[in-house]
């Protein structure tokens, strides 16, 4: 048998649960070693399957998506695929989780204590997109400002966007 | 830009840890997971788009006033003994080191921030503190974060939380570990009991070095699973007292021993003493075990309180790629083991014999023999 890694003899055979699923691979001596397969403390198969198996994440060139048979779903941020889903159970990026909202939750159920987030929220990120938000309508606001001649209300509302944007830095 | 040299040359802070009142825990870890919206995670992206989230990256945690002056290298530029160094530090993990170009690690002067970009997530954030203070490092670290959302867009749904790649670490993006050392509990036979307790209500124990249930040097981590559903604070909460707990079942079988089988104790201790003291060829898990028992008879009295911390540093510089680094070049396993044993010897070398220390001191009820070969 051959080294899924590349073309040399297999010598080491390695089987594990990973996350519910049996996963073998097959490796020479070289790429076992290098792969840090002989170092028992350390070795996980799932990070090697993650790693770049033939045909693994990363491997595949996107723009080329694999065909996605099934129900067809595929993230169209990143080609993500759910079959690349069941393989890896893990996701291509963080739009994935929208196109399979679906499997996200029957992934979630039983994982966590809870299905929903409590904790910690992005403040900054709020924050920029609640400014931005802002800027947005005073543009427009702005607009129609100056398209009724009413220019007093226009110097307010520029000003009020300076300062908005200045506070972005 | 700081050198892996001059980053290595001195332990941090949180190494020479276990301060707190028995030594039972080491250090507290938190890591936070973070990924930037619309960029392809770590493991899908194609070569070009990881360089660009890298790009991104990597001056905005450059930048942030607490990594001034930081050490900040691309992993494909640090050579395998020098990752392998980092490793074995806890300061990137073995997934980071096995990468090259389009990951990095930036790491704080004194080691108690690591940032692992584009590890499995974009990225790992980690803060390390001695003894048991998950709460002041989640504090900092979540400072950290704070301040990098200001330049860095982090994907976040409301329901989901932080978005992973990986769903075990959805929500707070949160894993607290904290490093144990156990001797007490696994000579009296204990540690079986209390870590299915501990697994029981959710958290995950493992050994630190070794497999499955075995641990080597007595070393155990506990860390949360679940990151979705309940607060940081809550988490955290939930594992120090865990931890607290845990310490003080240490602490009193410690106690027991001492009281029911001291000679059983002296005689464990005492052998350590005598190989780590004399010995010439030790591989790692003989060290381990035998540095274990002396880290014990520092916090029971049989060595001055030091010892503790002594052993806590060499845990970590009989590691191997500590072992090559420190020799400055590639060694078999037969010289790594004489070189340790050097190092142990050389480190112990003032270390007075646990009979003098007794017999000095006049306390307890140790077997009190006369000068032992402390030539």
């Amino acid at each position: 048998m051959k080294c899924d890694f590349c073309e040399k003899k297999a010598t080491v055979f390695l089987t594990q649960l990973v996350e519910g699923q049996m996963k073998k691979v097959c490796l020479c001596d070289g790429c076992a070693k290098e792969r840090g397969v002989t170092d028992p403390t350390g070795f996980s198969l799932a990070d090697l399957l993650l790693g770049g198996l033939p045909g693994g994440p990363g491997l595949i060139p996107q723009g080329q998506p694999t065909a996605a048979p099934g129900n067809g779903k595929q993230c169209p941020t990143c080609s993500f695929t759910l079959d690349d889903l069941k393989r890896v159970r893990r996701f291509g990026c963080s739009d994935c989780y929208g196109t399979f909202s679906d499997e996200v939750s029957q992934m979630v159920r039983g994982m966590h204590k809870g299905t929903s987030h409590i904790g910690k929220v992005p403040e900054g990120l709020m924050a920029i997109q609640f400014r931005n938000q802002r800027v947005e309508e005073l543009r427009s606001r702005l607009d129609q400002a100056v398209a009724s001649e009413s220019y007093e209300e226009a110097a307010g509302i520029r000003d009020e966007i300076r300062n908005l944007d200045e506070a972005k830095h | 830009m700081m050198r892996f040299t001059t980053l290595i040359k001195h332990p941090a802070d949180w190494m020479a840890g276990g301060q707190g009142e028995h030594g039972a825990v080491l250090t507290s870890r938190i890591r936070l997971a973070r990924n930037l919206r619309r960029h392809p995670f770590p493991g899908w992206a194609k070569r070009d788009q990881r360089a660009a989230a890298l790009d991104l990256m990597r001056p905005a945690v450059e930048s942030l006033p607490a990594m001034k002056g930081a050490f900040s290298h691309e992993l494909g530029d640090l050579t395998s003994v020098q990752k392998q160094v980092l490793v074995e530090r806890h300061l990137i993990s073995r997934e980071h080191a096995a990468r090259g170009d389009g990951s990095a690690a930036v790491i704080e002067r004194r080691q108690t921030f690591s940032l692992m970009l584009n590890e499995e997530d974009h990225l790992r954030m980690q803060a390390i503190r001695p003894g048991l203070q998950l709460t002041a490092a989640f504090s900092a670290l979540s400072e950290l974060d704070t301040e990098l959302e200001e330049s860095l867009e982090f994907a976040f749904d409301p329901t989901l939380g932080y978005l992973t790649t990986c769903p075990t670490n959805l929500g707070t993006g949160l894993r607290a570990s904290a490093m144990l050392h156990l001797p007490g509990l696994v000579l009296s036979d204990q540690i079986g009991q209390v870590l299915q307790a501990v697994n029981k209500i959710g958290l995950a124990v493992r050994g630190l070095y070794g497999e499955g249930t075995e641990s080597l040097g007595n070393l155990y981590q506990i860390s949360n699973q679940s990151t979705l559903g309940e607060s940081e604070e809550t988490i955290i909460r939930r594992l120090e007292r865990v931890i607290s707990q845990v310490a003080s079942h240490e602490q009193n079988a410690r106690e027991k021993l001492l009281e029911d089988d001291p000679e059983m104790v002296s005689d464990k201790i005492g052998r350590a003493y005598g190989v780590l003291r004399y010995s010439h060829i030790i591989d790692s898990k003989e060290a381990l075990n035998h540095l274990s028992l002396l880290r014990l008879g520092g916090t029971l009295g049989f060595f001055p309180r030091e010892t503790v911390m002594l052993c806590d540093t060499l845990l970590m510089d009989i590691q191997p790629a500590h072992l090559q680094l420190h020799s400055g070049r590639k060694l078999s396993p037969e010289e790594r083991d004489s070189i340790r044993a050097e190092i142990v010897r050389s480190r112990l070398h003032s270390l007075d014999s646990p009979d003098n220390r007794v017999s000095s001191n006049d306390e307890k009820n140790f077997p009190n023999t006369p000068n032992s070969s402390d030539a």
